[in-house]
């Protein structure tokens, strides 16, 4: 049952990421990523891990989301305006990604035997167990994330501000 | 339970369809889906072995990582913003200029 619902999500997680790469609407890319989220977040709750599936999918799927496809809206994209490569370059990107999946695979080959150690624990994703986790020995990396966000917020605020001077000449 | 080789081989095959997206569409937009595409082929990976492993340090990571890509987003999307002011166009083969 469990490996049943594995493979339905996974193969919606890379049948909806492919469409991402492929559909020529920047629209449709947008709302294939929301489904290869959404199906993300299933795979969270398999494993799991309650809080880490929901925060994906309200900031991911949700605000995340939101902010692309506001952005395509905004700048009115659609099929006609969207650039194309030439096909050389089209399939020297499939080769390459081709060669980066081998190699990924062959190097995390060995990676399942240290995953044999302990059997897993039902609630260690909860909210408490991670809440005491994030609140003790992630006290620091948490505050700094405030810091981050914070930048962040300014900086888009200065970027998306018109190109006039910030400081109005004396006449 | 799932064996943890399923959860590496779905997590290699979306970063390769990121690093493919990146490679093959022009559309700065879509590059920056892709990215996300790629962030959370890692968040798969680290929830996966925290649970595995029995281990929460790797859940608390994957919570960084999506506090990341959101500042990450916003800033991309404010920079595209001026671009798109810029040029009239989001294909990045006109930020070439930006090679020298």
């Amino acid at each position: 049952m469990t490996l049943n619902a594995f493979y339905f999500l996974s193969f919606l997680t890379v049948l909806s990421a492919l469409l991402v790469v492929f559909s020529k609407n920047p629209v449709y890319s947008a709302l294939y990523l929301v489904i290869t989220l959404a199906s993300l977040t299933g795979h969270y709750i398999l494993l799991n891990s309650q809080f880490l599936a929901f925060v994906n999918l309200i900031v991911y799927a949700g605000a995340i989301m939101v902010l692309f496809l506001f952005v395509i809206m905004f700048l009115n994209l659609n099929t006609d305006t969207e650039p194309h490569k030439s096909t050389i370059l089209k399939f020297t990107a499939t080769i390459c990604a081709g060669l980066l999946l081998i190699v990924l695979i062959a190097s995390l080959k060995g990676a399942e035997q240290m995953a044999k150690q302990s059997g897993p624990n039902r609630d260690m994703g909860s909210v408490k167990n991670l809440g005491k986790v994030l609140f003790t020995d992630f006290l620091l990396p948490f505050e700094i994330a405030s810091v981050l966000l914070l930048v962040a917020m300014i900086g888009s605020v200065m970027l998306g501000k018109p190109d006039e001077p910030l400081i109005k000449k004396p006449k | 339970m799932i064996p943890i080789d399923y959860y590496i081989w779905l997590s290699a095959i979306l970063f390769s369809i990121g690093v493919l997206g990146v490679l093959y569409r022009r559309n700065a937009i879509i590059v920056v889906m892709c990215v996300e595409l790629m962030l959370n082929a890692v968040n798969v990976l680290m929830v996966a072995f925290s649970n595995y492993l029995n281990d929460p340090a790797g859940q608390v990571f994957v919570f960084f990582i999506m506090a990341v890509a959101a500042a990450e987003v916003a800033v991309g999307l404010a920079i595209l913003m001026i671009m798109f002011r810029n040029n009239r166009t989001t294909d990045i083969n006109v930020l070439n200029r930006l090679k020298w």
